[in-house]
Parts: structure tokens; sequence; C-alpha cells
């Protein structure tokens, strides 16, 4: 199954049979998921150092004699691995067993946040019973947070770290820490206090990598009981020029939420608050839902279409007259699409045949 | 940006003039803090104490307005320490010599007194620029809503060309575009001096291309911008169709603004809101907002990706495209008769070089950056690698000028404007998305500590903000972000208009307007006087 063929002098090794090259570098993970064997994982995101905190990744490695973490062990010539094994997946389904019983429920709703079937799915696949082991909550539930946007609900915490280490390495804020250790660890935050009162600025990041819906997206959530089925469709961030890829999580005709596109081209995963949370103006009851003209008093009232567009173009078929072709002006959007624009000038430029025409970029 | 967003990882030495960068583009922001994770250097100039200086190695804080001050002397130092990359200057440069000449007079101890950053802080910011490799330059409106905005960014061009940054993986000149589209506008031609793709207005083939494909003689002439066409309302300019954008809000000096909107005949406005400008209007159009629409956008490292719709416009609104095709139809004009936004940008690919390898299929998953001359090309991820535009880059020699306005005994104080993190341009879209106000309920003046104290204020309290223009209410906060004498507001809250005072000059060339300086006075009002009008 190699995408690759093993050239004369690289690098390679064996996965549960077949000859697989790699480059330096590559650990057991990524060499095995670019071959098509995706190991079960918790504490994985391909965006972050590997951390080999939850074992559910671990391989057999010929002449070692225990299991290893295959996402913190790099590949080495000659390396013979098998990736699943009666033992091994026994061991598998006994630690999702063991992280599933310490939190209260394992199904959440999807809308909390990108990866919150993760652990959900892992139970699914491993047929595991939650409730099998003792298990005490990793965290307590900041249900005193007032932010609007996440939601901390610890009790679901399973202590991977994913959303402290992708507020250090992808975010760069290090505003989520970890507080004690051994079993006694918390994710909280610096000065364990709200959010709002953190380095925290509100990007999402750490709801989106959380595994489990520990941390939620709580905007999104207020869509859990609308009627429907999640879609979601590949669209660009309305706000600033860095281009964010995002997918618009939808029901019916109501949009409930924003997810970042992990292989959006300029973010890869990452969103700021605006893209991430301010979505919801799309469909605010403010909206101008039909065309409006200014009557004889002096108001603007609601009009067809058709009036609205005679009224308009009469008005500049007056003006030309008047004044000449020189004294209609048009000013296109920078926040609407390249269609938009397109036709602004076009218009312009056909109709009156002169340059007057320009954007919003000087304001 | 000159320079792909994913190169922002990769530079040794990043300097960032005039970008508020963790707040306005967060995104790009978290790329430069993982390159600094790696080891880079992070320099950072800017008037306020902001978020990124934080995060900064040196930072900078010149005064509003100063900038090319700070670059003569750094580009002056360079010279002096034999950090000039010869090769590059003599392959890929003109007009070197007299560049060289011309900033031997400037010193950073002259600089100093001009921008009031310390003589050695210029010169160490030079010498880690000179010696970087690569090195690379990021700035936003911090550089050009200034008179001398185009002098600005040739003095950034300066120093990337005499070190040898551009075309360079890592490096480059790399401006951060605000708006969403806003380098799209430009690319598909509504500016007043190009057609689309920035095939020049004033050349006759480029005219009488565009005249044979859009079926009238158009004028061999740049137009006049949008600036200039709002001095002229009511004298020369008589009737505006206006897209989408909340001008009375977000333009300089709003009076003016006003009063240009409403000596006008006929405005006729598209826009998803009522903003305040539809005051003006005679006729206000409903389009489909995003998340509505179907398009493309480009974005700041001129990747043009696509916008999808998901869910239904409101009422009758309709996009764009279609209300502008139908008011041509209205009006006579050939050539608007399109059954989708595919077929408008497909059209726009034909007619533009930068795109002409492009069409609706292929930038469906954001894959290329132009220019992308011809179909079966890659893109162009970095400009400038073998050759700039006119051949070779060439050295302009800028001189120092002041703000239009600067401070005096009657308006001894800065202010300068900007966005939040949190609330986006006038604050129509993020004003209306839930929780946005947790952050940001109302806006706020931004004023040093020791200066509220000295200006007999209190934090919190209200203030009357006066320029020459006009004046308003607004509440102080004590902020030590703001240096001494400099105070900052966003323009997002209509309820605080700060573009009442801005406005006391443009920049010749862009006439962009000098946003960013605006000598002010302030004192404090009793929270029920009533507001002096001004
Ligand atoms: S998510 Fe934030 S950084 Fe990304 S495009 Fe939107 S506004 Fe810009
Ligand atoms: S994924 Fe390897 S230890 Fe968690």
């Amino acid at each position: 199954m190699s995408d690759r063929q093993a050239g004369a002098g690289q690098a390679t090794l064996v996965i549960d049979g077949a000859e697989v090259a790699f480059e330096p570098g590559e650990s057991l993970f990524e060499v095995s998921a670019r071959v098509g064997k995706r190991l079960p994982s918790l504490c994985y995101d391909e965006r972050l150092e590997a951390f080999g905190a939850c074992r559910l990744c671990v391989v057999e490695v010929e002449g070692i004699r225990n299991p290893v973490a295959s996402c913190t062990t790099l590949a080495a010539d000659g390396m013979v691995v098998t990736t699943s094994s009666a033992e091994v997946e026994a061991w598998r389904k006994t630690l999702v067993e063991m992280v599933a019983s310490e939190n209260r429920e394992v199904e959440v709703d999807p809308l909390r946040g990108h990866a919150s079937q993760e652990l959900s799915r892992l139970v699914a696949r491993y047929d595991a019973v939650p409730g099998r082991f003792a298990g005490e909550p990793s965290g307590k539930s900041r249900e005193d947070d007032g932010n609007p946007f996440l939601l901390r609900d610890y009790d679901l915490c399973i202590s991977c770290y994913r959303c402290v280490r992708v507020c250090a390495e992808q975010q760069g804020d290090h505003a989520i820490g970890i507080a004690n250790r051994g079993f006694e660890t918390r994710i909280t935050t610096e000065f364990d206090g709200e959010l709002r009162d953190s380095a925290c600025v509100f990007c999402g990041q750490c709801v989106q990598t959380c595994p489990t819906g520990a941390l939620a997206d709580r905007k999104a959530m207020r869509g859990v009981d609308v009627p429907g089925e999640i879609e979601k469709t590949r669209t660009i961030c309305p706000y600033c020029g860095v281009g964010c890829s995002v997918d618009l999580m939808t029901k019916g005709d109501k949009l409930v939420g924003v997810q970042p596109a992990m292989d959006g081209p300029a973010n890869k995963g990452a969103l700021c608050v605006k893209g991430q949370f301010a979505f919801d103006f799309v469909q605010h009851e403010d909206r101008l839902a039909h065309p409006m003209v200014r009557n004889d008093d002096g108001e603007l009232v609601r009009a067809s279409w058709d009036e609205a567009l005679d009224r308009a173009a009469k008005g500049f078929r007056g003006v030309v007259e008047r004044h000449g072709r020189h004294a209609v002006y048009g000013v296109a959007s920078g926040r609407a699409p390249h269609e938009a624009a397109y036709l602004m000038q076009k218009w312009i430029r056909t109709g009156f045949g002169t340059n007057f025409i320009d954007n919003c970029s000087r304001a | 940006m000159s320079n792909p967003l994913s190169d922002m990882e990769l530079p040794n030495v990043m300097f960032c003039i005039g970008t508020n960068m963790t707040e306005c583009h967060p995104v790009a922001a978290t790329r430069l803090k993982k390159a600094k994770a790696k080891g880079a250097k992070l320099i950072v100039a800017d008037p306020r104490r902001i978020r990124l200086a934080e995060h900064a190695d040196l930072y900078l804080p010149l005064r509003v307005g100063s900038d090319v001050a700070l670059l003569l002397a750094m580009a002056h130092v360079i010279v002096r320490e034999g950090l000039v990359d010869g090769e590059f200057v003599a392959t890929r440069t003109r007009d070197y010599e007299a560049f060289r000449d011309h900033v031997a007079e400037f010193t950073p101890e002259w600089a100093s007194a001009i921008c009031q950053v310390p003589a050695k802080d210029i010169a160490l910011a030079a010498r880690w620029f000179g010696e970087a490799a690569p090195g690379a330059i990021y700035y936003t409106l911090g550089i050009t809503e200034h008179i001398s905005g185009v002098d600005n960014v040739q003095s950034l061009s300066n120093l990337a060309l005499m070190t040898g940054n551009l075309g360079k993986v890592g490096g480059g000149i790399n401006p951060m575009r605000g708006q969403n589209n806003i380098q799209g506008a430009g690319d598909c031609g509504a500016i007043p001096s190009g057609f689309p793709g920035f095939q020049a207005c004033d050349d006759p083939a480029n005219v009488a291309k565009f005249s044979k494909a859009y079926g009238r003689e158009i004028d061999c002439e740049k137009g006049i911008t949008k600036v200039t066409a709002l001095d002229l309302a009511g004298d020369k300019i008589h009737a505006m169709l206006i897209d989408g954008e909340n001008t009375v809000v977000s333009d300089p000096d709003k009076g003016h603004c006003e009063k240009a909107l409403r000596s006008l005949e006929h405005l006729v406005l598209i826009d998803i809101f009522e903003t305040d400008t539809a005051k003006f209007a005679d006729v206000v159009l409903p389009a489909t907002a995003w998340a509505e629409t179907d398009g493309v956008v480009t974005n700041t490292e001129r990747r043009p990706q696509r916008l999808r719709a998901a869910v239904p416009a409101p009422g009758e609104a309709r996009p764009d495209w279609w209300i502008l095709a139908e008011l041509a139809k209205r009006l006579e004009m050939p050539g608007f008769d399109y059954s989708g936004p595919d077929e408008i940008f497909n059209e726009l690919c034909s007619l533009s070089p930068i795109y002409a390898g492009l069409d609706w299929d292929l930038v469906g998953t954001g894959a290329y950056q132009w220019p992308v001359p011809e179909k079966g090309h890659p893109g162009t991820p970095r400009l400038h690698e073998t050759e700039f535009p006119n051949g070779r880059g060439i050295f302009k020699k800028i001189l120092y000028r002041d703000p239009a306005e600067v401070v005096d005994d009657e308006y001894p104080i800065w202010l300068t404007t900007g966005r939040r993190l949190q609330t986006y341009h006038t604050n129509t879209q993020t004003g209306r998305s839930e929780g946005i106000d947790y952050f940001v309920p109302h806006e706020v003046l931004e004023v040093h500590p020791e200066d509220l104290t000295a200006w007999g204020l209190a934090d919190g309290q209200l203030a009357f903000l006066e320029s020459r223009r006009g004046g308003i209410e607004i509440r102080v906060e004590a902020h030590p972000r703001s240096p001494r004498g400099t105070v900052f507001s966003s323009f997002s809250f209509a309820a605080t208009p700060i573009n009442d005072l801005t406005g006391s000059g443009y920049d010749p060339v862009t006439q962009t307007a000098e946003l960013k300086v605006c000598p002010v006075k302030i004192r404090p009002v009793a929270e029920n006087e009533p507001v002096p009008s001004s």
C-alpha cells in the first residue's frame, strides 16, 4: 500500500507486513496515516507537537518489549511494526473505557466543536462500556463564566491538553494553563478566573480541537434544538483580508454556527473571534428584505423591484441629461464578491464611458 | 502581499510597522508568533503599545505620522554599517547611488528628534533588519492612512530593496488588507486608474480593448477618486451608486461627507442593512449577504477563493450582480445578460491577464495566487522573484513631511484611530452578532493614566473631544497602551462618530485620508451637561 516507491538508499520500515519508505523525522503515527492506517488517538492534532499522553496510538515494534506510542516514536530504518493485534486492541478498548468512565456523558452534540465527536466515535468503535470503571472527572465545570462564546464544561475533560497546546503552539497566546499535577490536574486559565480577565482572545481554537466537547462553542449550541441535520458548506470568512476558510453549519434554512476549515490555505484550522463567532448578523431581523424608495414626504418606503429599479434608472438618466455623463460616480464594496465589483465597474464604464469608479479602500 | 501568508513563519527578522495585527489580522499574527517561537526576532514600530508590541524583541514607540523619519534613519544606518546587499542592488535595482547620498544626512539622532524613539533603538532595528536573512516587512493602514502614505510605502520599499529582501522566501513587503475582498475590488477594476487586472485606463491599447469588449467608447484618461468625487458632489458629481459601504460612519470628516451626499440629486445604495448612509438615499436596494451569496473573493496574499451560499436571503434581497445587471438593462446598457456569478467571473478572467489562467471551477479550492497568466500555470506565491513590473526596483528619494495638522497650543493632543479585535469596521455586522457587546459594549477613548490626571479627567468619565472639524462626547478609559499625549478610539460605533473629527488631509497621490493623525483637545463633561454644538 506504499504511495512511494522505496528507492535505493531511502530508509524503509515494515508496517503490518508492507514495506514503506519514510522521511527522516516522520513519526510512526504519521507514516501509518500516510499508508491509510489512521491509528486511534485522543491527544493527537496534526498541527501540534506530538504529546504521547493518551496511549491509544500504541503499536508493537519488533525487538521492543512493550508497545510504544506511535505519535512520539520516530520511524527508523528497518523497523518492523504491527499496528493491530488482539492484545493491542484489548488494551485500547480498556483505555477508552477508562477515559469514558471519567465523564458525565460521552455522546455530545456535534455543534460543540469540530473534534467533539472523537471520544464518542472511539467508544462506538471499541464497543466500550463507559461505566465499567469508577472514574473521577478530570475537571470541574465553570458554570460561573458568563462569556457568550466558550462553554467550559470541564466535567468532560480527559486531560489530553490539546486546548493548552493549541493555545500555546497555534494561537501563541498561552491563555490556558494546567493547574496542579497528577490526580489533581485541571485545565484552567491563568489566575483561575473568568476567561475575559485572562489573556484569552476568544479565537475558539481550543473549542475546535477538544475531543470530548468539554470546551464547547456556546454560540453554536444555541442551535442544538433547531430541528434537522447539520450540513456544512465551505466558504470564506466575511471580515478581514486574511481570508480564512470556514465551514458554515446550517440546519435547514438556519445558520447555526461556523467551524474553521482544517485545510484552509490561509488559516489551517485557525480563526479569530470575529470569524468564529460573529456570523449571526446574516439572519438578523434588521436585514433589508425589500427595495425602498424615498416618497414625496421624504420617507423611505417599501417598493417593488420594478418600481425601485425604474426609479433608480430614471434618476441616473435624468442626471446625465442635465449634467452629462461625467456627473455619475460608482463606489464598489470591499466586502462584496468579485462579481459585484466587476459589474459595478462595467456598469460605470459601459453606461457612461468614464472611469469614475472607486471602492471603499480609502476609508 | 508580495509573499504568501505561509512565509510569515519563516523570516528571521520581522519588521511590523503600523499594523495592529493581533487585533486586525489575528490569524496572520499567529504565524508571526510561531516564527518567534522558532527564534525569529520581532521589531514592532507603532505609536501605541499594542498587543503585538508585547511580543516584540524591540519596540519602537514612534510619534504618530513620523514613519518616514524613522525609515530614513534606518536606511542611513544600513548604509553606514555596510549591511547593503550589494549584489541585489547591482543586479535588480536602479538609482541606488542617489539614494545612498540622499540618506547620508538622516542620522538616527536626527530622526529621534522627530519620532521620539531613542537613536540607539533606531540603529539597533536597522542593524537587525540589515543582517536579517531573510527579513520581512508587514504593514497596514498605520502606514497608508497618512498624507505621506505613499512616501511611507516607498520608504519601506527602499529598505527591502537595499537589503535584498524582495522575491525571497520568507521576505517581502507585505501589506495586510483590511476587508475580505478589498484586494478583489481592485483586481476587478473598481478603481479610477485601472481596468480589471490593473490595466492602466489611460493606455490607448487597454482603452481600445475594453471599449470593444463593453461596446462603448471609454475615456482614455483616469477617473477621479471617491474622495474627489465627494468633494465635487453637487458641483460636478450629481449621482452616485454605492454598494455596501456605510460612508458616513467610515469616512473622514463626517460633516463634509454628509453635506456631499445631501447635495447629490440622485443616490442609490445597495446594502444588507439600512445604514446611516441610507438617510441620504433616494433608492435602497437589498442585497444578499455573506452565507447567502456565491462568488469569489481574493485575500491579502492574492489568493482568489470561493464564497458559497448556505442559506436563503431574507425577503426579496438579491445578489449584487443581479441588481447591477437589472439596473444596466433598464439603462439599455449592452452585455449584462448573465445566468449566474460563474459566467461573470469567467468574463473577468478572460479580460484580465493576472486571472487569465483561472476560471470559476479552478478557484474552487483556493489553490492559486495571482498572477496566473495562462491555463496550467501554477500561480505565483511570491512576486518579484526574477524581476519587477518595470524591470528593476527603483530607489526613491523621500523627504520627511509633518502631518497635515500638528499639535499646537489649542489642539495639543494627537488622536489616532483604528479597529478593535471584536468589532469590525462600522459594526453593522459585528454589532448585530450576539455576544460581541460582552467585550465591547460602547466606544471608549484610550488615554494614558497619567494624562487622565493631567487633564483633570477620571477613568470612565465622559469627556468632550474636539478637533478643528468637530467634536463628540466620548467616555475615557485609562489605558497604558496609549503613550503620553496620544489618544485612541475606533470608528466602529455610530453613537461615537470619531470621524466627525478626522480628515485633516489626504495623501496627494492616493487620496487616502490621514485617519491616523488628528490634533485634538479634550475637556471633562459633567454627566448632565448639554452637549455643546460645534
Ligand atoms: S477569521 Fe479573523 S483573521 Fe480570519 S479572515 Fe476572519 S477576521 Fe480575518
Ligand atoms: S495520540 Fe499518541 S499518545 Fe495520544
